[in-house]
């Protein structure tokens, strides 16, 4: 393949040639290059297929606003898709693929949908693959997913690292261009704290693309009141003035170190910012003008300058803007043939033709018809002065004037505004704490830009309370001629949109069928909702919707621009929260026992709870019934640490309580504990647990481990802002105290011979007794409550002496048999006892509905008035009541509902009369039990119902009876 | 993205912060009617400009702070302490 490298010039290295695969061939480009331009260099401009209708594309653009040229860059689960080539520098062993082609680029099977294209209009899939309807997940979809698309994703989870870095700053610049770099270099001699961000790896914007560009890095670089980020894109401005930017810190390596990361998410708080963010030269509308050798003028010049690249050996520059002649200029003095400037415009000023050599050769008034050629340009097509000719060409250069980059500031509220002097949309507001400055506001000239960077520099570091002599000038506008017609209609496939493949005809149709506003256009034909988020298109797009209602584009407007600017890996956002480290584990300070042991371990929020203790050759099902049983019959011990535990102080802590729970406090005696149940504001069940007094101005609370972190929110809450005058100070205590239960006939012999200076009797330390002692010279609270129903008691000690305290235990435990049992086992043992906890609390019940109503105490609290609403007392409430099937070998279903007889099995939907909230296999009753709530609840006690679970097509008989299975009347507890 | 300005702490991230809502109800007793707390529940206004809200400093001082947020803009026009007896007087 014939090379297109220009001899000499350019800011590549040639004397370190780089090589890389594209499609599995090995090309050679140079240190300096990106993927396009060293493609661009090899001969390769057949790029890419198109989104819908597979058609041959080549490059269009140089930067972050190409909608052609993607890739796959990567293999393996390294693969990333969509990637722009434009914006990948050249390394060695870079492996990139191109796109959306079968079997290859060159000969792609799809482009038969070309032949289709009349049934593939705007809108097409809400048209023609409305029926049958079932055929529209296994057929169409498939076709369609198939047909149409972008790259493929990796094959694997990602393997690389992304880091995320906050950063403040007095002035924040993005973009360093000409302005960008005035607005940066005078905010920081001003004495404010700077950071820039540009794109690429170059500084300079657009003048890096001059023939000799000005070295910047010479003055920027090493300086501490300027920090400059490259290869850093702004992805987004957001409230507060936060400006998310992605740096592309290892791309660009062949190989990233240990432990760098690939991408490094910015989040910067700047006090002020400039947007310099340039402008992007618009493509013009006309038949094939997706051909590759189509391109933006401005590419072409930036390729034959700083990449010593021609776009073509013999091109032609259609003109609707005065920059055609620059670019032509250049072109010429770099040797390229121009084989003419085909100006769309009747009047071409005297000073942009001045600036080409004569025998260049100008055709006035021009009209494009089409590009010529099959996969590549051959020509084009133009009328002129009445007549039609072809002109032999390889390239074609679109110069149809500039969008200023309005991305950002769209962003952060401001919406464009059109400006007819310049044809282009321009940020409406520019004045602070975000301004704008050079090219993204409309002002186009070098010198020009230069100036504008400077105010917005100076007046930026003024309003971050660094004053510095800003000069008082006016809007610099260049007067520039360029059409204001964006685009020529004509039969054919005319552009819009080149990355999803909308064109003129497509605009016009939904004018036509309706679609009107800009936000339906956009949704209807997808125009601009491409990974390109319309950089190219959408101005454009515009222009052919006004012209098709009759309208000023300024009536039209603009669709909003949203973040990010960039496509962005989701992993940048991830950062280091993936995988295990999405959020910290809380292990128990017995957690190395539970494991020493084998226990299954299940997470509760944060916490690794032992689920079960499996012995060998057991499976769940025996272990727990072991460990469940064992409890019953001698003793077991469960590890409670997850428990919340707040500690309470100060004269108003009981009167406190008083309002956070239904229950009374004020008289409970020091050394005593209690159950109690709080209620949200709105009446339903917030949380249960026992607190106990330790003394007259001292309590501590329990928790359950789901709701802890809610319980001290809602104190919070509660002490400073509904009851602030009450003396109460309280704080978590949930990672000082280690908890063990010690449950079961034998708990109270263990616990003796653990500590053996208290009196462990029933007489000196009753049920609900709470003693204060010693562990290992450590102090140890025990309590003597039950969520068991057995003898049980809670021993609390320092988290440190957990190990210490396990041991001990074991060796006072071995003789009676002391079995640790998990979660699953506490929760058989708490069904069998009747007693309610997360599945029941589900933030729809009452305490009545859960047959605690009776605890309601004649005082106020927290959500009591609530609770006592009608509704909320209704005797028809589903309440809590306990079931077992007839058949006693059948299988309940947590989550199963309660059905009439007669509904069973009826196909039309039917009532429900309540429903399961907990089961379990009881191995102490020897059969299924559960608890449930149904409609009248304890009235129906007695009664049969059927338990209907239709995800496994179940149907159970149940008897209804009381919530309390085992030892209703508390002998054993109390024991 | 908001940045509040804790009076204990001084301007911290959002992400520290939990919303907790309207901050111009406060239900202490049931000394109000059922319906009043009901509004007060249920019926919150949804301004479109400054509101009066409460967000709970939770990974920080845990304090309360009534945030003037504007709920169009996101400006924050001010955040006290809400135990601060001034905010009592007024609810």
């Amino acid at each position: 393949m014939a090379s297109y490298r220009i001899q000499n010039g350019g800011a590549i290295d040639r004397a370190r040639p780089v090589k890389f695969r594209f499609d599995g061939k090995s090309y050679t480009g140079f240190d300096g290059d990106t993927l396009a331009s060293a493609l661009m260099a090899n001969g390769v401009s057949l790029l890419g297929r198109s989104f819908k209708y597979h058609r041959p594309r080549g490059l269009v653009t140089l930067g972050s606003a190409e909608p052609n040229a993607l890739a796959e860059i990567g293999e393996g689960a390294r693969r990333e898709a969509n990637v722009q080539m434009t914006m990948v520098e050249l390394h060695d062993g870079l492996i990139a693929q191109s796109q959306n082609r079968f079997p290859s680029l060159r000969f792609d099977l799809m482009s038969v949908n070309q032949l289709f294209s009349k049934f593939l209009v705007a809108g097409f899939y809400y048209k023609s693959f409305m029926w049958p309807s079932a055929f529209w997940e296994p057929v169409y979809e498939k076709i369609i997913r198939r047909a149409a698309g972008l790259g493929r994703a990796a094959e694997g989870p990602d393997s690389d690292h992304y880091e995320h870095r906050h950063i403040h700053c007095d002035v924040l610049v993005i973009g360093a261009g000409l302005a960008g770099i005035s607005a940066a270099q005078t905010a920081a001699a001003a004495g404010s704290r700077v950071l820039m961000l540009e794109e690429h790896a170059w500084l300079g914007g657009v003048s890096a693309y001059d023939d000799d560009p000005v070295d910047f890095t010479a003055q920027l670089d090493g300086r501490d009141d300027l920090q400059i980020l490259r290869r850093t894109t702004a992805l987004g401005i957001y409230d507060h003035n936060v400006v998310l930017a992605l740096e592309r810190s290892g791309d660009h390596l062949g190989e990233i170190a240990d432990g760098h990361p690939r991408q490094r998410l910015w989040i910067i708080r700047p006090k002020q910012i400039v947007v310099a963010a340039g402008a992007l030269e618009r493509p013009i509308t006309f038949d094939n003008n997706d051909k590759p050798g189509v391109m933006l003028s401005s590419a072409a010049r930036g390729l034959a300058n700083r990449f010593a690249v021609a776009a073509g050996k013999d091109v032609v520059i259609l003109a609707a803007d005065d920059t055609a002649y620059e670019v032509a200029a250049d072109l010429h003095a770099k040797g390229i043939k121009i084989s003419a400037i085909a100006d769309m415009r009747d009047q071409i000023p005297s000073f942009a033709r001045a600036q080409i050599p004569e025998n260049i050769r100008v055709i006035e008034a021009a009209q494009p018809i089409k590009a010529l050629g099959r996969t590549c340009v051959r020509g084009l097509r133009l009328k002129h002065a009445g007549s039609v000719e072809n002109v032999k060409c390889d390239a074609i250069l679109l110069a149809g004037g500039y969008n200023p980059n309005v991305h950002l500031l769209s962003h952060a509220g401001s919406a464009p505004v059109w400006k007819e002097e310049i044809h282009a949309f321009v940020p409406a507001d520019t004045s602070g704490p975000i301004w704008a400055a050079g090219a993204c506001r409309g002002i186009f000239d070098a010198s020009a830009c230069r100036v504008d960077g400077e105010v917005a520099g100076a007046n930026a570091a003024m309003a971050a309370g660094f004053p510095f002599g800003v000069k008082s000038l006016g809007p610099v506008l260049e007067s520039r001629a360029t059409l204001d017609r964006l685009h020529v209609s004509g039969k054919g496939k005319a552009f819009v949109d080149f990355q999803n493949d909308v064109t003129e005809f497509d605009v016009r149709l939904a004018a036509q069928e309706g679609y009107q506003s800009v936000e339906h256009l956009k949704r209807y034909t997808t125009l601009g909702m491409a990974t390109d988020q319309g950089k190219t298109s959408s101005v454009n797009g515009l222009s052919v919707l006004a012209d098709a209602l009759g309208k000023d584009i300024s009536d039209v407007g603009t669709t909003r621009f949203r973040p990010p600017y960039t496509p962005t890996a989701i992993g940048a956002f991830a950062g280091h929260a993936r995988g295990r480290d999405f959020q910290p584990i809380r292990k128990t300070a017995f957690h190395h026992c539970h494991e020493d042991l084998g226990a299954v371990f299940v997470e509760v929020g944060q916490w690794l709870r032992p689920r079960y203790y499996p012995q060998a050759g057991e499976d769940i099902f025996s272990a727990i019934k072991r460990e469940a049983k064992a409890v019953r019959t001698s003793v077991g011990v469960c590890d409670v640490s997850t428990l919340g535990k707040i500690e309470l102080f100060g004269p108003d802590a009981a009167k406190f309580l008083n309002r956070l729970y239904i229950n009374n406090w004020m008289k409970l005696a020091v050394g005593k504990a209690r159950y109690g149940v709080m209620l949200r504001e709105d009446g339903c069940l917030l949380d249960d647990g026992t607190t106990s007094r330790l003394a007259e101005d001292h309590f501590f609370m329990t928790c359950t481990t789901a709701n802890a972190a809610r319980v001290l929110a809602h104190m919070d809450y509660a002490s400073q802002i509904l009851f602030p005058e009450m003396d109460v100070g309280f704080c978590s205590a949930t990672e000082q105290w280690c908890g063990l239960a010690l449950a079961g006939p034998n708990s109270r012999k263990v616990l003796g011979g653990l500590f053996q200076d208290l009196d462990v009797s029933d007489e000196a330390f009753p049920f609900m007794g709470v003693r204060e002692t010693e562990f290992d010279g450590m102090p140890a609270r025990i309590f003597r409550i039950s969520f068991s129903g057995e003898l049980a008691y809670e021993i609390n000690t320092h988290w440190g002496c957990a190990a210490a305290l396990w041991e001990k235990l074991q060796a006072a435990g071995q003789s009676f048999g002391l079995t640790p049992y998990g979660s699953e086992a506490l929760g058989v043992l708490r069904i069998e006892k009747g007693h309610v906890a997360g599945s029941e609390i589900d933030g729809r019940t009452t305490a009545k509905d859960v047959g605690l109503g009776g605890m309601m105490a004649k005082k106020d609290c927290i959500g009591k008035a609530m609770a006592m609403r009608p509704g909320m007392v209704d005797e028809k409430r589903p309440a809590l009541i306990g079931l077992k099937p007839v058949n006693r070998a059948d299988r309940l279903r947590g989550g199963a509902h309660f059905v009439s007889p007669h509904d069973v099995g009826v196909s039309k939907p039917v009532q429900s009369l309540g429903w399961v909230s907990s089961v379990a296999d009881s191995p102490n009753l020897g059969h299924w039990i559960g608890l449930g709530f149904i409609e009248g609840g304890q009235s129906r006690i007695g009664e049969r119902a059927m338990c209907v679970y239709p995800l496994k097509d179940e149907a159970v008989e149940v008897e209804i009876c009381n919530p309390c299975f085992f030892d209703p009347d508390g002998e054993r507890l109390r024991g | 993205m908001h940045q509040i300005n804790c009076p204990w702490c001084g301007p911290r991230d959002e992400n520290e912060f939990s919303y907790q809502g309207d901050a111009n109800c406060r239900i202490a007793t049931q000394s109000k009617a059922p319906e009043e707390i009901e509004d007060l529940l249920y019926f919150r206004p949804n301004p479109k400009g400054l509101h009066k809200e409460y967000w709970h400093h939770v990974s920080g001082c845990r304090q309360y702070i009534i945030v003037e947020r504007h709920t169009l803009t996101h400006e924050i026009r001010s955040a006290r302490l809400a135990r601060s007896p001034q905010n009592q007087e007024q609810s």
